[in-house]
C-alpha cells in the first residue's frame, strides 16, 4: 500500500493542458502542409511524381493542390520540390467535414465546422463512439487507444469509446475497408441507433491511402457508410484526432482557441 | 549426405544469384526440408513462386547456431505431399500455398483458408456431447483492436479448443509490392503492421541494399537500431500496461500507458512521426540525431529507466497480480519448438532464439544485446520477459546515444540488381520478421514475400487456451499481443 502511494506521488499529474495549454509537439513534427500560393516552375511536377499516394496535382494555373485525405505526411514532396513550394507547418489541426475541404490549395485552411445545434445538444456533452478497424495497419488504432491514457484523457471531454454499437452515437472507422470487413462494418453501422455520426480516421479510411486501388480493399469508409468527419494522417497524431472531435462538437473552433497553435 | 548439402547458404541480410539456388524435384524438396529440420534447422518461410513452366515452392531455413540461412527451390509441381504432420511449423505455410497457388497440397490435416475465400466458406472444428457449448467472438471485438474471429469449444467454463480465423485485414500487401520497388514500396513496408513500422522497414531496406550490393553506413545502422529498440520499448511497456489493465490494476496500467508514450515521443522527436515512419530508408536513415537531441535522449532514457523500475516493481510485487499471471496460458517448450514459435513468445517458453544475436544485422554485428529467456511459458513469463527485455534495450540505447558512430546518416544506394534472391531477418519486438525478395531480369521484384512473427505465433494463442477458462482469454491474448494486419498482409 505504501509503495502504491509512493509511486503515485512520484508519477505526479500527467494530463496535458490541451486545449488550454501548449501542445508540446516536437520540432520535427509534420503538421498541416503549408502550400505556397506561388506558381510552380513551368513543366515541373517533381512533387506530384514523388508522392507515394498521388496526393498532389498541379492545376492548370501551375499551382499545387494537395489532398490531405491521401497525404501520408512524409517528406517526399518537400525533398523533391526545387523551389520550396511545399513545407510542413507545426499545425496539428487537420480535420474537415467535407471531403473536398481536405484539398489544400494556397494557404487557406478549411477546418471542420461544428454539428448543427440540435446535434450538439444531443452529443455535445456526451459522445459515445464505437471503433471498427476495417483493414488498418493498427497505427490508427494505436493513436485512438492513446486518447484514453492519462495524458490525453478523452473522458474529461465527455467522449468515450464503448464496446457495443448499440450503446454508441457514432462509428470511428479506420482502414481502407477490406473486402472481408465490409459486411461487418455495415452491420456495426446498422446497429447504431439514429441519429448517428461516422468519423473516418487516417488516410486509409479517407481515401484508401496506400492501399487505394488494391483489389482487396474499397478505397475508404465512404464506400460503405456515409462519413461526417474526416481526420487525416498516417496515422493522425492523437492531438489531431482530439482536435477533430472537439471541433465537431463545437467545443473548440472559435479564433481564440487557435492561440496555442505554433505556426 | 549432410543435411544442408543440396541447399544454398547465405547470411542475413544477403542476396544470392537465383541461378545458384538448387532447383530439385518436389519430393526431394520435401525430403531436404525434413532432413534439415531434423538436423535442428528452423523453417522461416515456405511459399510458392512462379518458376519456368509452372509454380514451384521455395523454403528458407535457419541454422541459428551458425548464423546461416539456407534456401532451396522445387521444380514446378502440380501437387506436393504435406509436411505439416511431420513438421507442424509448416502447417500455416501450406494452407497459404493451397489457397494462393495452383499447387495442390496433399495430406494436410485441414486446408482452411488463411486470408482468402471466406467468410462464407469457413467451417470450424466442433465438439459435441452433453454440456458442450460453443462461443463465437468477432470479427469485431469489444475494444479498439483489429478484427479476427475466435471460436471456443467449451465444457462448462473449461476451454477444450480454440480456433482462430484471421484474414479480415487482408489488403493485398505482397501483390502491391510485386513489380516494385516504386514510390509506394517503402511506405507499404511500414504499413505491414503499424506498430512494427521500424522492424518491417528495416527488413525491407536491408533487402534492397543487399539486392543493390551495398551496405548502409554505420551511423545509419546505429540510428535504425536505436529506432528498433525504441519501438520495442514502446510496445513492451504498452503491453505491460495492457496486462495490468486486464487484471484490474489500474494505476499501474495508467503509469505504463504514459511511459509508453515517452518512447513514441522520442521516435517523433527523431523522425517527426510517433511510429518512426519515414525514418528507415534504403541507404540508411532519413533523419539524424543531433548532439543536442542525443543529450536530451540520454536524460529521457535515464528517467524512463527509473520510472520503469518503479512501476514494474509495483506490478510484479503484487501477490494478486502474480496469482493471476502464474500458470495462466502456459505453452510448453515442446509445443513452442514444434509450432516454430519465434521471438518473445518462444523465449518465454524456453527457446533460446534472438535474431539480434543469431543472425546479427547492421549495428548488432558490433554491439550486442544479451538475450533473455524464461522457462514457464505462461503469462507471467511473457510479462516478465517484456520487463527484462525493456531494461536490456534501455541499457543498449543509453550506451548508443552517448556514443553514436560518426559519418553520414544516409548513403547512396544504387538500383537493385537483376536475377537475385534476397533474404533478411530482423528481430522485431514480437520476434523474427522475414522478408524474401526476388528480382527479375530488370531488377524489379518478381515476388516479395513477408513473414511477420505473428504468422508463426498465432497458433500458440490457441494452444495457450487449452484447459483454461474463457475469462483467461483477454489476458492470454494480450500476453502475446500478436498482429492481425501482419498476419493478414
Amino acid at each position: 500500500m505504501w509503495k502504491i502511494l509512493k509511486t503515485r506521488l512520484q508519477q505526479g499529474y500527467r494530463t496535458s493542458d490541451y486545449p488550454k495549454g501548449p501542445s508540446g509537439l516536437p520540432e520535427r513534427f509534420r503538421g498541416r502542409p503549408a502550400v505556397s500560393s506561388q506558381p510552380c516552375a513551368e513543366g515541373c511536377s517533381a512533387c506530384a511524381e514523388s508522392c507515394p499516394t498521388r496526393a498532389i496535382q498541379i492545376s492548370a494555373d501551375r499551382r499545387v493542390r494537395l489532398d490531405l485525405g491521401k497525404c501520408l505526411f512524409c517528406t517526399e514532396c518537400v525533398s523533391a520540390c526545387p523551389e520550396g513550394i511545399v513545407a510542413y507547418s507545426m499545425d496539428h489541426r487537420l480535420a474537415a467535414r467535407q471531403r473536398e475541404d481536405l484539398v489544400l490549395s494556397g494557404e487557406e485552411a478549411r477546418l471542420a465546422q461544428a454539428l448543427d445545434e440540435k446535434a450538439r445538444k444531443l452529443f455535445g456533452r456526451s459522445l459515445k463512439l464505437r471503433q471498427v478497424c476495417a483493414g488498418s495497419c493498427n497505427g490508427c488504432e494505436a493513436e485512438l487507444t492513446v486518447l484514453n491514457n492519462v495524458v490525453f484523457d478523452l473522458n474529461r471531454f465527455g467522449i468515450q469509446f464503448v464496446a457495443s454499437p448499440r450503446h454508441a452515437d457514432g462509428l470511428v472507422v479506420t482502414g481502407p475497408v477490406t473486402a472481408h470487413m465490409r459486411a461487418a462494418l455495415r452491420a456495426a453501422y446498422d446497429a447504431i441507433p439514429e441519429p448517428k455520426l461516422v468519423i473516418a480516421v487516417g488516410a486509409c479510411a479517407i481515401s484508401g491511402g496506400l492501399f487505394a486501388g488494391s483489389p482487396q480493399a474499397h478505397d475508404g469508409a465512404d464506400s460503405t457508410v456515409p462519413v461526417d468527419l474526416y481526420i487525416p494522417g498516417c496515422p493522425p497524431h492523437p492531438l489531431t484526432i482530439l482536435d477533430g472531435l472537439l471541433r465537431l462538437l463545437g467545443r473548440i473552433g472559435s479564433e481564440k482557441d487557435c492561440k496555442n497553435v505554433p505556426s | 549426405m549432410s543435411p544442408t548439402s543440396r541447399l544454398r547458404a547465405l547470411r542475413s541480410p544477403g542476396a544470392v544469384e537465383l541461378a545458384s539456388i538448387p532447383i530439385v524435384p518436389i519430393d526431394e524438396f520435401r525430403a531436404s526440408v525434413l532432413r534439415a529440420a531434423k538436423a535442428g534447422l528452423r523453417l522461416c518461410a515456405l511459399f510458392s513462386r512462379a518458376a519456368e513452366g509452372g509454380t514451384g515452392l521455395c523454403a528458407v531455413l535457419a541454422d541459428d547456431a551458425r548464423g546461416l540461412l539456407y534456401v532451396v527451390f522445387s521444380e514446378p509441381a502440380k501437387t506436393c505431399r504435406s509436411l505439416a504432420c511431420e513438421l507442424p511449423s509448416a502447417h500455416l505455410f501450406e494452407r497459404e500455398i493451397a489457397e494462393s497457388s495452383d499447387v495442390e497440397v496433399e495430406g494436410h490435416p485441414w486446408l482452411k483458408p488463411v486470408r482468402k475465400g471466406f467468410p462464407d466458406s469457413v467451417a470450424f472444428f466442433r465438439e459435441s456431447g452433453a454440456e458442450i457449448h460453443e462461443v463465437a467472438v468477432g470479427p469485431i471485438h469489444a475494444g479498439i483492436i483489429e478484427p479476427g474471429h475466435f471460436r471456443f469449444q467449451c465444457h462448462g467454463e473449461t476451454v477444450h479448443h480454440l480456433e482462430i480465423q484471421l484474414g479480415y485485414q487482408h489488403r493485398g500487401v505482397e501483390a502491391l509490392l510485386a513489380g516494385g520497388p516504386d514510390r509506394r514500396s517503402a511506405f507499404i513496408a511500414e504499413s505491414i503492421s503499424g506498430d512494427t513500422a521500424i522492424g518491417h522497414a528495416t527488413a525491407y531496406c536491408a533487402n534492397l541494399e543487399a539486392l543493390a550490393g551495398v551496405r548502409g553506413g554505420l551511423r545509419g545502422e546505429a540510428l535504425r537500431a536505436a529506432a528498433l529498440e525504441l519501438e520495442r520499448l514502446a510496445n513492451h511497456i504498452g503491453d505491460l500496461g495492457a496486462l495490468s489493465n486486464d487484471v484490474g490494476f489500474l494505476p499501474v496500467a495508467a503509469y505504463f500507458g504514459r511511459l509508453r508514450g515517452e518512447f513514441l515521443n522520442m521516435l517523433a522527436a527523431l523522425s517527426g512521426n510517433r511510429f518512426g515512419r519515414g525514418l528507415v530508408r534504403p541507404g540508411g536513415a532519413a533523419f539524424d540525431l543531433t548532439a543536442g537531441m542525443a543529450a536530451d535522449f540520454s536524460k529521457r532514457l535515464a528517467q524512463a529507466r527509473t520510472d520503469l523500475n518503479a512501476v514494474s516493481g509495483l506490478l510484479f510485487d503484487s501477490a494478486s497480480v502474480i496469482g493471476r499471471f502464474d500458470e495462466t496460458g502456459a505453452v510448453s517448450l515442446t509445443t513452442a519448438r514444434d509450432l516454430g514459435l519465434v521471438g518473445l513468445a518462444a523465449r518465454a517458453s524456453g527457446l533460446d532464439l534472438d535474431v539480434r544475436r543469431d543472425h546479427p544485422h547492421g549495428l548488432y554485428r558490433f554491439r550486442h544485446i544479451p538475450a533473455v529467456k524464461m522457462e514457464s511459458g505462461d503469462v507471467y513469463a511473457r510479462a516478465m520477459l517484456r520487463h527484462l527485455e525493456s531494461l536490456r534495450s534501455l541499457e543498449f540505447l543509453e550506451e548508443l546515444v552517448a556514443d553514436l558512430p560518426r559519418g553520414a546518416a544516409r548513403g547512396a544506394y544504387p538500383a537493385p540488381r537483376p536475377g537475385l534472391l534476397a533474404v533478411c531477418l530482423v528481430e522485431g519486438w514480437r520476434g523474427e520478421i522475414c522478408h524474401v525478395a526476388e528480382t527479375d531480369g530488370e531488377g524489379r521484384f518478381r515476388g516479395y514475400r513477408i513473414v511477420d512473427p505473428s504468422f508463426h505465433n498465432w497458433a500458440a494463442v490457441a494452444m495457450a487456451m487449452r484447459g483454461g477458462e474463457i475469462s483467461d482469454f483477454p489476458l492470454c491474448n494480450k500476453s502475446f499481443n500478436l498482429s492481425y494486419a501482419g498476419h493478414d498482409l
